[in-house]
């Protein structure tokens, strides 16, 4: 588990419609660590995203996820140590039920069935959502959809988690509950938000994209009270750092 | 709510049918489908002027009704749904086929009446046994029941595939649909000249959509087989099932019991 560090190198996407989206991404990422992702709409961190998890294979540059340099050969056992939430919870929840849905990770792992059903409750339990599970998906509120969407991913036991947007649509409680959800976890996690108040509760680092290119990368506290750097990035202060620098 | 969400949750209720936990839906998936394509089978091998040896066969859909728990009317509306395709394939026989056949009273009946009415009757047996088939079972035990019978894997996951992009595109379809009527409140429906660009777009997005999904799958694992919790063990009342059912349409297709218990009842008189 110790070795799980995520390092870029110089990595460049171009879209096939020749938008260049990513720009020489190069950083390291520790175990454990707490990374927030933030930046304007299209400066591209959905794209590193899904580099991340072997969605896209960079134009240019390598990507190493613990011990392996994601490629064609290892992609498995990359998306086995990367979980992925996406930002559209209906994207992640294709099953009938909400346990053939936690449950596809795991069988698609190969255990045998009683393992499955354990990690299935366990993850179900973390996220709060074991009353759903009979449930079909589509019937869920918003926020315990996206619990039960970080539940399919927690129960292939990853040692990464990588989210999209975890926040966005969620109300206030249900937001409160995810960001204490996210603290309580000790995975490394690597987080794409344009809530910078959960970045601020969640993470201790904080990478600032804009145009494919990384502006700026450290300290979320420091980040954050950087108002020239704050601009530049189409961002805006945390609404509670506003009143009170800290 | 317009006409297409609504079908649209009616089909989604139709999932939530499958979900429940009655004796036939406990039932051997395999042993479900064997059995409706047994059915199937048997009511399309009647002579084409059959009519009343057709019906002892509506006792299968009643009893799967009734243990089932499959509201009738939610039924009915899908059968009613799927007839035009067989009004077309009929409807010519009573033209066609001029023969009298028989005499209700004075009144000459043609073959081609009977046999358009004996095809109606086919589609209603067939169609609701298929129906019943999937509101009493999951696509995926379906599927699982499938490949059992080795049915080819590709074959399957079209099915899977299918049954699950449906639901994308429909939710496409609403969402788009809905924004138009919004800013068209005057229109009824969508005009042709906006028909073209809708179409477009919708597929766009749904392609989209639908390479998301596949990349979530793909994240949690998915390499091309499709992997069900349940297994499902075959006990003495599937093949109890199975047996009953397979004997009673044999002898249903052999034996017409309506004539017979109707010479019985009548026997005495004539």
């Amino acid at each position: 588990m110790s070795h799980h560090i995520i390092e870029l190198k110089d990595v460049e996407y171009v879209y096939p419609d020749q938008t260049a989206a990513l720009n020489g991404i190069s950083c390291r990422i520790l175990h454990g660590e707490a990374v927030a992702l933030v930046g304007a709409n299209g400066a591209g961190k959905s794209t590193l995203l899904s580099h991340l998890a072997g969605i896209f294979v960079p134009s240019k540059g390598t990507i190493r996820v613990g011990d392996y340099p994601v490629n064609k050969q290892t992609l498995p056992h990359v998306r086995r140590s990367v979980g992925m939430v996406f930002q559209n919870a209906d994207d992640q929840l294709f099953m009938p039920t909400v346990f053939d849905d936690v449950a596809f990770g795991p069988l698609n792992l190969g255990l045998p069935p009683e393992e499955v059903e354990k990690r299935v409750m366990e993850a179900l339990e973390i996220v709060g959502a074991a009353s759903l599970i009979h449930r079909p998906p589509y019937k869920l509120s918003g926020g315990q959809k996206r619990a039960v969407s970080i539940a399919t991913v927690l129960s292939m036991l990853p040692d990464v988690l990588i989210m999209d947007e975890p926040s966005a649509g969620l109300d206030p409680l249900a937001r409160r509950k995810l960001i204490n959800l996210l603290k309580s976890f000790k995975h490394t996690r690597i987080i794409a938000t344009h809530d910078l108040d959960l970045a601020l509760d969640v993470c201790e680092r904080t990478i600032v994209l804009a145009e494919g290119k990384i502006l700026a990368d450290g300290p979320t506290v420091q980040i954050f009270n950087d108002e020239s750097l704050l601009a530049k990035s189409s961002l805006e202060k945390p609404l509670r750092m506003q009143g009170f620098p800290t | 709510m317009n006409k297409i969400e609504h079908r649209w949750l009616e089909l989604r209720h139709f999932d939530e049918l499958a979900a429940q936990d009655s004796l036939i839906h406990q039932l051997h998936p395999g042993v479900k489908v064997v059995t409706t394509l047994l059915f199937i089978v048997m009511v399309a091998s009647f002579s084409k002027y059959e009519l009343v040896g057709l019906f002892p066969m509506f006792i299968y859909p009643a009893f799967l009704i009734g243990l089932g728990n499959i509201p009738v009317a939610i039924l009915l509306k899908r059968v009613l749904l799927t007839l035009p395709f067989v009004l077309f394939i009929g409807i010519f026989n009573p033209f066609l086929d001029q023969a009298t056949y028989a005499y209700i009273g004075s009144f000459a009946v043609s073959g081609g009446l009977i046999s358009f009415i004996s095809i109606l009757l086919r589609f209603t047996l067939s169609v609701s046994a298929t129906l019943l088939l999937v509101a009493t079972t999951s696509m995926d035990a379906i599927g699982l029941a499938l490949s059992k019978l080795r049915v080819p894997r590709i074959i399957v996951i079209q099915i899977l595939f299918m049954y699950r992009y449906i639901y994308v595109l429909i939710e496409e379809v609403m969402k788009t649909i809905r924004a138009h009527s919004l800013r068209a409140p005057y229109r009824n429906g969508v005009g042709f000249k906006v028909w073209g660009s809708l179409v477009g777009l919708l597929l766009l997005r749904t392609l989209d959509r639908a390479q998301r999904i596949y990349q979530a799958m793909m994240c949690r694992g998915f390499d091309g087989q499709v992997r069900i919790m349940r297994s499902w063990k075959i006990r003495t009342g599937d093949i109890a099932f199975l047996v009953v059912w397979t004997v009673f349409f044999v002898l249903v297709r052999l034996v017409n019991i309506p004539h017979w218990l109707g010479r019985m009842l009548l026997g005495g008189f004539s």
